[in-house]
């Protein structure tokens, strides 16, 4: 008994986090190694499917860095734009519980508002106000009309509410503004165009101002969404909500005025990611795939959590445009569609809340 | 008056757990059934059957599946499009491969590949729960219709990329294919509609039924009584892919003739039948039948209802105007009754049941 304590309690040799650290990149030079093995060892020829899957994308990866690059440079953006649409979802998750499937709706209903208003004559930025405006009595219409006779039904009806919520703005933007595709305001928004060329490794990298510009942009409204939870009053009663609708309400919070400012915030995000994401492409209801884009970021990242949704659309965005790039070709292309699902669906089989969610705690 | 179970003496074990313990509602179904068989074939238009009742039929079967898996057992999926796609695929294969055999033996066996598939694709919800598996499931629509645009094989290498229905006979009567009529397709989706009801209501009812709403209920509670949880989910995904399969195996071949999978199997579709699931009530087998027969038949009310009613309205305005509508009557339903039509003719059944003396 004695000795098997001692056992117990004597220090091991490296601290356990650092060996729990070192698991996985222990496992993966493993497996490294395990192939460069096989490749030596003729196991794995050039030419055969082992070989396409598992060494000739990492051989093209060193062989050229500059398209690498490049699409490492793609993914990122793609990843900020998912991240921002996944940022919309938290938002409301957070502090309503809703699983709002109107998101990616509410990103081309904003941008159609604004390129519409425009397209009427009404100057760049007043239209920016007034789609600004939009999304604010869109945010007191959701709350009076779907959230309000809904308190306290079952998530899943929220769910279907908010995809009857998708239904009607669909045919709202499309009756109003029409169907076509627009072509979203970049110089009136004094938006960047063009691209700049870099010179990397012997290639060339190009990279879109466009992109950059909304790189930046979306890293100054997360940090203006971050201030704004952090320091104001309205806030730290959104956090307070978040954490517990009973307790908020009993300290004296009003949940409905929480739910309007949460979905305006939503509804404000939306516009930015469709101004960017409308810059890159048409401004069209053919956008609301973009919404699909973004659930394997939320399973990701987890549904309450905004470093999450940042995190895991840079991680979506990235693996996602590697995948389609170096793996791709060999599954006959178009795999974007469903690759980004497979990866959070592997992250998930480890952390079924989410990288960052809210440890999960089943009590019977 | 009419309706009430006075007078009527169980004696018998059996006859106190029948599933329509209640003279009346046998009466009625019998009454149902007889219409369905033999009045709306002799006396309907072949518009109405095609257009209204084989979709009718069609989508009330995923609908039943989907609620075995979402409302009796809890699991959130939005795959179904998918899961119907494999059967309709299955059954293509199938019955090019083997032409011999009959096409209803395909059409229920392409409901086991799909049973197959989506028992590979519910291994996540042992993990994963809620909103999670909803969007895990999501993984399963999204590569199931890629499968069907990119591999050629499944449809045979065909010019159109879209499954050509060949013509299969029953007793020497053609039931699929362009020379059949409507029907007889429609007698023979409605035969296999109404014997995989059956089934199905003898499946929740049954053992398996109690195992999967115990799950449904607190699925950690269920497994510290000894439900093995692994079958018991992945039993619920395999049946309710099963339902799905075969009802994507009747769209296509009795109802629609050919269809292009990015149009059928796609994602609206998977949310159109979950929300008829809803609309009808979760958890119960004639909530599905209510919800597929509003969903299905609203677009139709809704072209045709509109104009009659005076409102004039054109082409594309028409179509915006019928998702605003649709998106609206969502959010009222949900408003008004959040437990589907299913409890709505449940409540009406207790009023007719103490009408005209309520106390």
């Amino acid at each position: 008994m004695a000795d098997s304590a001692a056992v117990a309690s004597r220090k091991p040799l490296i601290d356990r986090r650092v060996t729990k650290a070192l698991r996985v990149p222990l496992i993966l030079a493993g497996i490294a190694i395990l192939l460069v093995l096989l490749v030596q060892g003729g196991v794995i020829a050039r030419g055969n499917l082992v070989y396409n899957v598992l060494v000739d994308p990492f051989v093209l990866m060193v062989e050229a860095p500059d398209l690498l690059l490049q699409t490492l440079w793609e993914g990122l953006v793609a990843g900020v734009l998912y991240a921002l649409i996944a940022l919309g979802f938290v938002l409301i998750y957070k502090a309503s519980g809703v699983f709002n499937f109107a998101q990616g709706i509410m990103v081309v209903f904003a941008a159609l508002t604004l390129v519409g208003l425009h397209e009427k004559g009404v100057p760049a930025f007043l239209a920016l106000g007034l789609a600004i405006g939009v999304m604010f009595l869109l945010a007191v219409a959701v709350e009076r009309v779907v959230l309000r006779p809904l308190v306290n039904q079952p998530d899943i009806i929220l769910f279907m509410a908010t995809f009857g919520l998708t239904y009607f703005l669909v045919g709202l933007g499309e009756s109003i503004f029409g169907g076509n595709p627009k072509v979203m305001i970049t110089d009136q928004l004094f938006l960047p165009r063009g691209a700049t060329d870099l010179e990397v490794f012997g290639g060339r990298v190009t990279i879109q101002h466009l992109d950059v510009a909304a790189a930046v942009i979306a890293t100054i409204m997360i940090a203006v969404l971050a201030v704004f939870f952090q320091y104001t009053r309205i806030g730290r009663a959104l956090r307070a909500v978040a954490d517990s609708h009973k307790a908020a309400l009993s300290v004296g919070i009003s949940l409905n005025q929480i739910w309007v400012v949460v979905w305006f915030a939503a509804g404000v995000v939306a516009l930015v990611t469709g101004i960017m994401w409308g810059a890159r492409s048409d401004v069209s209801f053919a956008l609301e795939i973009i919404a699909f884009k973004a659930l394997p970021v939320l399973i990701l990242g987890g549904f309450t959590s905004i470093p999450g949704a940042i995190i895991g659309g840079l991680i979506i965005g990235i693996g996602e445009k590697l995948g389609e790039f170096y793996w791709g070709p060999l599954l006959g292309g178009g795999i974007e569609t469903w690759f980004a699902y497979v990866i959070a669906l592997i992250f998930l089989l480890f952390r079924p809340q989410g990288l960052f969610g809210e440890k999960i705690i089943e009590r019977v | 008056m009419l309706y009430r179970e006075a007078g009527q003496y169980k004696s018998s074990y059996t006859a106190d757990m029948a599933v329509f313990p209640l003279r009346e509602d046998r009466i009625g179904l019998g009454i149902i059934l007889l219409i369905a068989f033999l009045v709306i074939p002799l006396v309907s238009t072949p518009f109405f059957i095609g257009s209204v009742m084989l979709p009718f039929l069609v989508f009330s079967l995923a609908a039943v599946g989907l609620n075995i898996l979402t409302g009796y057992t809890g699991l959130l999926s939005l795959g179904t499009a998918g899961f119907m796609g494999v059967g309709a695929y299955a059954c293509y294969k199938l019955t090019t491969l083997f032409p011999g055999v009959n096409i209803i033996v395909w059409i229920f066996v392409s409901g086991f590949f799909s049973a197959a598939v989506g028992a590979i694709f519910g291994l996540p919800s042992l993990r994963i729960k809620g909103f999670y598996l909803a969007v895990a499931t999501l993984a399963a629509q999204f590569f199931l219709q890629w499968c069907f645009i990119r591999i050629p094989w499944l449809y045979n290498y065909n010019v159109s990329g879209a499954i050509e229905v060949p013509t299969r006979t029953l007793f020497g009567v053609p039931i699929t294919g362009p020379t059949s009529s409507v029907e007889t397709r429609y007698l023979v989706a409605l035969t296999i509609v109404v014997v995989l009801t059956w089934f199905a209501s003898n499946l929740v009812h049954g053992r398996v039924g109690r195992m999967w709403m115990a799950v449904r209920d607190m699925d950690i509670a269920a497994e510290l009584m000894g439900l093995n949880l692994l079958r018991t989910k992945l039993l619920a995904f395999a049946v309710s892919s099963f339902y799905a399969g075969v009802a994507g195996a009747l769209l296509v071949f009795l109802w629609l003739g050919g269809a292009e999978a990015g149009d059928v199997f796609n994602i609206r579709q998977s949310f159109l039948i979950l929300f008829m699931v809803i609309i009808g009530g979760l958890g119960s087998l004639i909530g599905s039948f209510m919800g597929a027969a509003f969903i299905s038949a609203l677009p139709t009310i809704l072209k045709f209802g509109l104009p009659a009613i005076g409102i004039p309205i054109a082409g594309a305005t028409a179509e915006h105007l019928n998702l605003m509508v649709i998106g609206g009557l969502i959010i009222f339903f949900l408003i008004v009754e959040p437990h589907g039509l299913a409890r709505l003719w449940q409540i009406a059944k207790q009023k007719l049941r103490v009408w005209p003396f309520p106390y």
